[in-house]
């Protein structure tokens, strides 16, 4: 792809650096996935939902077989969880989470319910309008961040990285994963801090549903 | 204004899906009441997104798309869960109540405390509690991770003070004597992956009648 210059792009690229042709192609997928998501969301769109698919089904079931479950388990978890996307797709917030964020966790509790038959307790959801109040520059850099994140975890040495990837498969009891310290989350977490901030004000104003 | 809160390497292991059920509770409720905690938490799941996003893909069913677009286009429309009543209970909470406040069953435990235990896997356990002001809950020590989330009034003990929302951490390292605030009720959800160990003698002889 061509690296487009917009004063957006510009600023991340202040804050992050230059990150070159393979990070701008990344980030051209990623937003490839974002606007698939948001289409599903504002027009039930099957097209975008079978490139969705194409993209995220056979690394969930890779996820839920390392996590222990059998392959005929797995496919059934994983049609479960792509149709829970479709169904809540408009839950999706492109300004806290990217897709596979959110794909991920609705992955999780739905390995939970399969391997553990048991009920998976959730936060309040934060109530948030429709389109208008997704921010595009919010969402943009926190699309960026995670991305980055991605980059960073796959630069950790092996040892660390498989620490992370084990807690995520199941492997790890809880002080096994408190060994794990000093994750580059900061700024992600600022920045959904942010985006929670806005919607706090928003629902304050008694703006949107 | 929230002074305590969740650690990192909890919302990791919540995130990560390796806590017991009544753990999930007690955390998912906090971050209902905490801004700072949730964003720490979706970060958590960011890092969750990752290793997703770099597993290695397994090759799906022949039909596998076909039989996804089947499901949605067959699915019941979905069942709204119950809107969340007005009250002290966050959304999470109110679901294993099956309301606020007024729908909980107390049982009386001695000393004017009251507590319900909430329906969750074995392997730990999760109540609530309603201590009225001035109390103390009987000296306890500990034999795995306690987690004691304050909904109503406030509680101070050897840690400092807790009030709405403030999640105090306890492992068997700790033996603290909490003690109501005087005034309102303090209401609390505390989970333990091990029976309470009381440090007198009545209440120890009393735990197997009351099941904590």
């Amino acid at each position: 792809m061509k690296p487009v210059t917009t004063p957006v792009r510009g600023a991340v690229r202040r804050e992050y650096g230059n990150r070159g042709q393979a990070a701008l192609a990344q980030d051209d997928e990623n937003s490839r996935l974002v606007a698939q998501m948001l289409a599903i969301a504002d027009r039930q769109d099957e097209a975008a939902f079978a490139a969705l698919f194409a993209h995220f089904a056979p690394r969930i079931k890779g996820f839920l077989m390392k996590s222990g479950a059998q392959a005929a388990q797995a496919e059934d978890c994983v049609q479960d969880v792509m149709a829970t996307v479709w169904r809540k797709a408009a839950m999706f917030d492109p300004t806290r989470a990217n897709v596979s964020t959110w794909i991920f966790t609705i992955a999780r509790n739905r390995r939970i319910d399969l391997l553990r038959r048991e009920r998976r307790p959730e936060p309040e959801d934060l109530p948030w309008g429709p389109e208008p109040d997704r921010d595009q520059v919010d969402a943009m850099v926190l699309q960026q961040e995670t991305d980055r994140l991605t980059e960073v975890l796959a630069d950790l040495p092996r040892e660390q990285r498989d620490l992370i990837e084990q807690a995520y498969f199941g492997d790890l009891s809880h002080s096994e994963i408190a060994r794990i310290t000093g994750l580059p989350l900061g700024t992600i977490k600022s920045r959904i801090r942010l985006a929670i901030n806005k919607l706090r004000q928003s629902m304050s104003q008694g703006s949107p549903r | 204004m929230i002074r305590h809160h969740l650690t990192e390497s909890l919302l990791l292991a919540y995130s990560a899906g390796q806590l017991p059920e009544a753990h999930n509770l007690a955390i998912a409720t906090h971050v209902s009441l905490c801004d700072d905690c949730r964003a720490q938490l979706e970060s958590c799941d960011a890092l969750g997104g990752a290793v997703l996003e770099t597993c290695a893909p397994v090759n799906l069913a022949e039909d596998s798309l076909a039989a996804t677009l089947a499901r949605i286009r067959g699915a019941a429309p979905t069942r709204q869960t119950a809107p969340r009543v007005q009250g002290i209970f966050p959304a999470p909470l109110q679901d294993y109540v099956g309301g606020d406040l007024a729908s909980v069953r107390w049982r009386s435990v001695g000393g004017g405390v009251q507590q319900a235990i909430l329906p969750t896997s074995r392997g730990a356990s999760a109540r609530l509690l309603r201590i009225p002001g001035g109390k103390a809950v009987p000296d306890h020590g500990h034999r795995g991770l306690e987690l004691t989330l304050v909904l109503q009034g406030a509680f101070s003990d050897e840690d400092g003070r807790f009030a709405r929302g403030d999640i105090e951490i306890a492992d068997q390292s700790v033996t603290h004597t909490p003690t109501a605030e005087p005034g309102p009720d303090c209401i609390c959800l505390a989970v333990t992956d091990a029976p309470l160990r009381f440090n007198s003698l009545i209440p120890r002889m009393l735990q197997p009648f009351l099941k904590i």
